[in-house]
């Protein structure tokens, strides 16, 4: 049984979910694999139990994401008989944009954020849920819960509907999309302590194991195929090692850490002064990046 | 863990030391992490208004636009927790569109925080943010004296703050409040009680906000759930899946659909995680009942006594958008979790929130207050929003934008009275309008002036009655010199002058006529009300397709040239705005085809759809 906060929060969500449902001509669910995922999909699972998720669930796949979180991705897609939906821009694929070669503004911009308009604009979705959360980072704090973009994806933060109760206005005018943030008000605390209650599944990659990694600028990079390519005088090394944030492998930083478990987790969660995106290294390339980004159409 | 979760309103502006309050609580409570503070740091050296240090404004101003101009423009959310209890922080602009902002943060906060400045007293901000927290539902106040430390602590400073709120809470009602005096930059009873005001024996604002009560739907009140969808997986299983507005739920009870009264008992409440024995305000969950009625999305399960349907309120609304509100308008209203069509019938007044007194208007512009009555076209559970925030408080809605317009806090829902109850008669229009082998219908001809829209009206007209079809025509100009000879052209007269006409109309329709309405009518949101007016299937809307160039060369009445002269203003096409059908029913250009093959395809239409048979 759930107590406390958590029980406000989770009913708060099913609700907006639910809302979705009711409102959206043909929704889509953006499932990026993560802990904020793997929340978000147990809260679609409860807001319509005993029927199947009413949404099919859309993957923006790099072709660079950890192994771990493809295989991750697949078990739990035919455990809960869901229809996974799975993206990669064909132009960037072609042009072979890569981590390497072509720097995170551009890897991002083409990989992530074409890819998901693309997707989006070619599936006719009305209305597009994600996991963001309002503690992510300061330009997300000020976003509704049912975000409306402009024709093009763009979010413009001055043009934002008032959003007030528990009424949420999917109404669109021609050319317009939505945008919906079930999880607005979780922190990342909120996320791991709902995850031990619930005994939710997530990717092993975010409890610490002995790992190969490198040192590049300050940031701990995972070796996590042979696609990797090592500076000249670069030899991985083994180091106990979790992921708060997963991403793209060449641009998701590791943290030294002994958390083994959900207590672990939790207890670390309590007491660490660095910001969980910190590890996140697309969000610092640009100043004001985060808003720069969903200003384009990011999540 | 935290045992609740408490929203929690700030007002105030950033001169209050608002920013600087809200950043020492994340920043205490952990939630600031290093790398962010770093980043903190970085900016306050390039935006910050603080001579040295950090400025903690930047931590709450999410976006660039507000670092750069040092202003805060939307309302922002933002988390923090103790040992107790889990906040969620509601921070609304003390300035610029703060009743809008306010009015959103209220709507879901247990309690608002004032602020102010010991320096100045309780200025008319205070007053506003006071009155709008009320208005909004919020029971608790908190008055925050900041910058004690400027009037060197003095105690009947803080005494003078307090008497003067306590004062306008006459007028507010016995709201209970706490009143707190503290300097924010140091941290004098912001989360420990201060040593710098030993006269001072309250709590601080910390362990306040952990004693203040979560908001509760006044107690004792009966079952209500709006419907949000429901839940049909096969044959086997039908649950109706919502939130619980209030009261509480166990199987065995009896519940209606409000607006069908038809009582069923509660089977089972039906989680992922097993069913429950009981489950109360605030649960989401999905109910099974021992038998099928009728119910679906936008439907109110509830237990005796029931929610009355209205199709007219009187409520409060707060005007968000530049356009001003008239009497005339219809927006959609989304309450619970119905949408129904709803037309602004009576403006009486804006509340001033200095004064608290009401002042006649004619229309309410944005940030304004004004209390409406709107005529509903489909019943609508409801009830008053001091009973219930869940089926009291609803938005307006844009129909063809789909934006948020306005918020509204129902004051009173009516059933129509009895006595002006529709007589129910033998002969109705479709008994009428087959004696003369047709169906009613409104044929409305929209376009510039000078498009054409009288003369195939006209045309269209004859060749009906030449096949002996019974027909009216309503012409805009003719109209004006009767009916609406009271009104003017500005926007107000306009949606009235537009509603007449619809209702007349609508009241030929009821003759079992064809009426041919022509008239100029440039906005869609009007041509909508008169749509709006009539059944689905009665309203043809027929796009008459002149460009303005051609009209202006036509010029049948000299206005265009007048109006290029100066000597008429608002004039459609020249500057004032017309915006074209965007699905017509039918689409008649001018410019290609004569006047008479284009009334042969209106009266061939008609045939098509069976209008004329």
């Amino acid at each position: 049984m759930l107590l406390g906060h958590l029980k406000l929060l989770e009913a708060e969500s099913i609700h907006i979910l639910r809302e979705v449902a009711a409102q959206a001509a043909n929704p889509v669910v953006l499932y990026s694999i993560g802990k904020d995922s793997s929340v978000l999909l147990h809260l679609i699972r409860k807001a319509f139990h005993p029927a199947r998720p009413p949404f099919p669930l859309l993957h923006i796949d790099t072709t660079w994401k950890f192994r771990d979180m493809i295989a991750f991705r697949e078990k739990i897609v035919a455990r809960h008989g869901l229809e996974l939906r799975k993206y990669t821009n064909p132009e960037g694929l072609a042009r072979n944009i890569n981590p390497f070669d072509n720097g995170s503004i551009v890897y991002n911009q083409i990989m992530k954020t074409e890819a998901l308009k693309q997707a989006l604009t070619e599936g006719k979705y009305d209305i597009a849920v994600g996991g963001a959360r309002r503690d992510e980072e300061r330009s997300r704090a000020k976003e509704r819960i049912f975000s409306v973009r402009a024709p093009g994806h763009v979010w413009d933060p001055k043009r934002q509907r008032p959003e007030l109760w528990n009424l949420y206005n999917a109404g669109l005018a021609p050319g317009e999309t939505m945008r919906v943030f079930p999880l607005s008000n979780w922190t990342e605390l909120d996320i791991w302590t709902y995850i031990r209650a619930e005994a939710i599944d997530v990717v092993p990659l975010y409890f610490a194991a002995e790992r190969p990694v490198v040192m590049r600028d300050g940031a701990m990079i995972m070796v996590d195929d042979d696609r990797m390519r090592l500076l000249p005088d670069e030899v991985p090394m083994q180091r106990l090692v979790r992921f708060r944030s997963l991403g793209c492998y060449p641009f998701s930083a590791a943290v030294e850490s002994t958390a083994r478990n959900l207590d672990d987790i939790v207890a670390e969660m309590r007491t660490t002064k660095v910001s969980e995106r910190a590890g996140r290294l697309i969000d610092q390339d640009q100043d004001s990046s985060m808003e720069t980004k969903k200003r384009e159409g990011y999540f | 863990m935290p045992s609740s979760l408490l929203r929690v309103l700030t007002c105030g502006s950033v001169d209050d030391g608002k920013s600087t309050l809200i950043g020492r609580l994340l920043f205490e409570f952990g939630s600031v992490p290093d790398d962010v503070m770093a980043a903190l740091e970085r900016d306050s050296k390039r935006f910050g208004t603080v001579t040295d240090g950090v400025d903690y404004a930047l931590l709450v101003d999410g976006l660039s636009a507000e670092r750069e101009q040092g202003v805060t423009i939307d309302v922002a959310y933002r988390f923090f927790q103790t040992e107790n209890r889990r906040f969620i922080l509601a921070d609304a602009p003390g300035h610029e569109q703060y009743t809008r902002n306010m009015a959103t943060g209220a709507s879901t906060a247990d309690v608002a925080v004032l602020l102010v400045d010991a320096r100045k007293g309780l200025l008319a901000q205070t007053r506003r943010h006071a009155a709008i927290a009320w208005l909004m539902g919020v029971r608790q106040i908190v008055l925050v004296v900041n910058k004690m430390d400027l009037v060197g602590f003095e105690q009947n400073i803080f005494d003078q703050i307090v008497a003067d709120f306590d004062a306008l809470r006459d007028r507010l009602g016995d709201i209970p409040f706490a009143a707190i005096p503290i300097c924010a930059r140091d941290g004098d009873n912001v989360i420990r009680p201060g040593s710098r005001m030993g006269w001072y024996g309250g709590p601080s604002l910390l362990s306040a906000l952990e004693a203040a009560q979560p908001f509760r739907e006044p107690a004792g009140r009966p079952f209500r759930m709006p419907v949000q969808l429901v839940n049909r997986p096969d044959a086997s299983f039908r649950g109706y899946a919502g939130t619980i507005a209030s009261g509480q739920i166990r199987p065995g009870d009896a519940i209606a659909n409000a607006s069908g009264a038809v009582e069923a008992r509660v089977a089972r409440i039906v989680t992922m995680d097993g069913d429950l024995a009981e489950a109360s305000v605030g649960d989401a969950v999905t109910l099974v009942l021992d038998h099928e009625i009728d119910v679906s999305r936008g439907d109110v399960l509830a237990a005796s006594p029931l929610p009355k349907a209205a199709d007219e309120v009187t409520a409060w609304i707060v005007w968000m958008v530049d356009t001003p509100l008239f009497r005339g308008r219809a927006y959609s209203v989304m309450l619970g979790t119905r949408v129904v069509s709803g037309t602004i019938t009576a403006l009486s007044a804006r509340l001033d929130i200095d004064t608290l007194e009401e002042v006649p208007i004619q229309e309410l512009r944005l940030n304004e207050i004004g209390r409406v009555m709107i005529s509903l076209t489909q019943p609508l559970v409801c009830e008053a929003y001091t009973d219930s925030h869940t089926l009291g408080g609803f938005i307006l809605v844009d129909r063809l934008s789909g934006d948020t317009v306005g918020a509204g806090m129902v004051i009173e829902a009516k059933s129509r009275p009895r006595n002006l109850h529709w007589q129910r008669l033998d002969v109705d229009k479709t008994v009428r309008a087959t004696l003369k082998s047709q169906k009613p219908a409104i044929l409305w001809f929209t376009g510039l002036s000078g498009s054409g829209k009288s003369t195939i009206a006209n045309l269209v007209e004859r060749r009906l009655v030449a096949m002996g079809r019974h027909t009216m025509v309503l012409d805009g100009d003719n109209v004006r010199h009767g009916l609406n000879r009271d009104l003017g052209f500005t926007e107000a007269d306009r949606v009235e002058n537009i509603r007449r006409i619809a209702e007349v109309a609508k009241l030929f329709v009821e003759a079992g006529l064809i009426v041919l309405v022509s008239f100029i009518s440039p906005y869609r949101a009007e041509r909508g009300l008169a749509r709006d007016t009539v059944e689905a299937g009665e309203f043809l809307e027929i796009y008459v397709d002149t460009p303005v160039d051609e009209c202006r060369r036509r010029d049948p009445k000299g206005l265009y040239a007048k109006a290029d002269a100066g000597q008429l203003r608002n004039f459609t096409g020249v500057d004032a705005p017309y915006e074209p059908p965007t699905t017509p029913e039918l689409h008649l250009p001018t410019l290609e085809q004569p006047a008479e093959s284009l009334a042969e395809q209106v009266v061939g239409d008609l045939q098509r759809r069976g209008i004329v048979f």
